[in-house]
């Protein structure tokens, strides 16, 4: 039902829809080294939440530890108000956890090796026959069941390690770099698939591709060295992730002086004959002098590209933003 | 979900094709072995006639042949028990089954039923081929079904000690030879030992089949197989906790 709050404003159904992961404080150690730090996270249905992180920062033991596969050496983890930690069993039954090497057993038929899945989970023969012809369609499997997996594509391979994680209808679902290693048309598929799967249930993947998040993911979380540095909305991210400045290929380049005399333009990089990387201040409209430019003196523009930040620049402006803010915090003693 | 693991497990077998090689190989070296004993009664039965209280066919040929079984098995055991759990690892299936809902009991469970189903049927020949022989002559039933159960309980207790070192690594080569190393270590133990009351002949595992072997049926060693496989299983199931904690 929708009822109005005291504003008068109507509440949205899923204004505030039910938490299914929860993880507090939690902290993992192997051996001397401390590879995760103090880490909380939670998880709303309908969510896409994207780890994002270089290699070695800790997502993978993060993710293996939401999933029970590893215990963490202190700290809770709840999946839908359930005690992963207590009733390991319970909670299980609804996580759908793909791992950074899908876990297909090779020798078998996808259909065999669906079924097994969810029969593991805890579904029943009839339910799990229902399932399986369900997570193909969604997968786009249908055409085949009847193949053994060693045989098939990486991308068929990876589809069929989805599949797995999603035919029991888990609350949670837990993708390790789904991904990586796939050609562009399979990733724009997986990417379509996650989005269709955040919004019945939802979804925590991890990656290091920041076009990834700002493409599926519908929140951000940043981890460093085992800690969560930044977290926001992947929108919100974007100012991170945006740098003013494009790539320009003319066909018919004027002299690098009269490009970086367009007003505005901070630097031109000359890449090769024809094209030029071109910084500019901010919300300058540094964009639309150039293409009036080209036309005028028949530069010919063949290609305009925005520049697109690396995943060391965010990381560098979220610390620089992150410092910031808190010397603007801090009371000042100087004065 | 035992069973569903077992099924998983025979279902993956059969999907390759050195199972099917090993299969006929090994019949193929029982069926010899079985009518080679059969030659060798034949040729002296006419001086076991003349014997005031014979020993029979089943004996002559049944007990050897189930005593070769043993060995046999005894080398070939880990081979199948190495993939169990470090294949698992290696090709990383293993995560499928730890965020499952599953205990650690029923993964050791359902693999140690899986195999040893396979390992019941690969010996299966053994007493098909023996009971041909009641086309021709009586047998000793009592004796076969000792035999039976008392190689049912070793290959229990092989396939225990296999799993527990298979938990051990990731590498399915080091956990055969690990294996081996541990069953053919025990029964060149057995065999060295010259004292009578030796320890060695009581942790044997195939010491304890001679009763059987010879028709006896003997509680303390079947209680033997029960436990030695228990605390092989045991073990193998707390190696798999520890996998959560240690990663």
């Amino acid at each position: 039902m929708t009822g109005r709050n005291h504003d008068g404003l109507p509440i949205l159904p899923n204004a505030n829809p039910e938490i299914t992961l929860a993880a507090r404080n939690l902290s993992r150690r192997f051996g001397n080294r401390q590879v995760i730090h103090d880490l909380s996270l939670e998880l709303r249905r309908g969510e896409v939440l994207g780890l994002l992180g270089h290699n070695g920062a800790g997502k993978t033991t993060t993710l293996q530890m939401l999933t029970g596969c590893l215990l963490p050496g202190s700290g809770e983890i709840e999946i839908c108000g359930i005690d992963l930690l207590r009733q390991p069993e319970l909670a299980k039954a609804q996580i759908g956890y793909l791992p950074e090497t899908p876990p297909l057993y090779r020798e078998l038929s996808v259909d065999d090796y669906l079924t097994f899945a969810a029969r593991l989970r805890g579904m029943k023969p009839g339910e799990a026959a229902e399932a399986l012809v369900r997570a193909k369609h969604r997968c786009g499997l249908e055409a085949v069941g009847r193949k053994i997996i060693g045989t098939l594509s990486k991308g068929y391979q990876q589809r069929t390690g989805i599949a797995q994680a999603i035919i029991h209808r888990p609350a949670v679902i837990v993708l390790d770099e789904p991904t990586v290693g796939l050609d562009p048309t399979q990733i724009r598929d997986i990417r379509a698939l996650i989005r269709e799967l955040g919004d019945s249930g939802s979804v925590i993947l991890s990656t290091h591709l920041l076009g990834e998040v700002e493409s599926v993911c519908d929140r951000v979380e940043i981890m460093q060295h085992g800690r969560l540095i930044y977290g926001d909305t992947s929108a919100g991210m974007q100012r991170f992730g945006g740098v003013s400045g494009f790539i320009v290929s003319l066909r018919n380049p004027p002299p690098l002086s009269e490009l970086r005399d367009i007003a505005g333009v901070g630097g031109v990089e000359q890449l090769s004959a024809t094209q030029f990387r071109v910084r500019h201040a901010p919300d300058a409209g540094v964009g639309d002098a150039l293409l009036a430019l080209a036309a005028q003196r028949g530069w010919q523009l063949e290609q305009l590209t925005p520049l697109q930040a690396t995943l060391e620049e965010v990381f560098a402006r979220i610390t620089e933003a992150e410092s910031s803010t808190a010397e603007e915090n801090a009371p000042a003693k100087t004065s | 979900m035992i069973r569903l693991l077992a099924l998983r497990e025979l279902r993956s077998l059969f999907a390759m094709p050195s199972t099917w090689f090993v299969l006929a190989a090994l019949q193929f070296i029982f069926a010899w072995f079985f009518l080679a004993r059969v030659d060798a009664f034949l040729t002296i039965q006419p001086q076991l006639a003349q014997l005031a209280n014979p020993p029979g066919v089943t004996m002559t040929v049944a007990a050897p042949l189930f005593n070769t079984a043993a060995l046999l098995l005894m080398m070939l055991t880990p081979m199948f028990t190495m993939r169990l759990i470090a294949e698992e690892r290696r090709s990383q299936t293993f995560a499928l089954l730890l965020s499952a809902p599953l205990s650690g009991g029923q993964i050791v469970l359902g693999k140690f039923f899986g195999l040893l189903i396979f390992l019941a049927m690969l010996i299966s020949g053994v007493p098909l081929m023996l009971y041909t022989l009641a086309l021709g002559t009586a047998l000793d039933h009592g004796l076969l079904l000792s035999n039976l159960l008392g190689l049912a309980l070793l290959t229990a207790s092989y396939v225990a000690v296999g799993l527990y070192v298979s938990t051990l690594t990731t590498q399915p080569v080091i956990a055969a030879i690990g294996a081996l190393a541990v069953l053919a270590g025990l029964w060149l133990a057995d065999i060295g030992a010259a004292a009578d009351d030796s320890p060695w002949h009581f942790i044997s595992p195939l010491g304890h089949f001679q009763n059987f072997n010879a028709g006896l049926l003997d509680s303390g060693d079947a209680a033997f197989y029960v436990l030695f496989s228990a605390v092989f299983l045991l073990l193998a199931m707390r190696r798999i906790h520890n996998n959560r904690i240690y990663g």
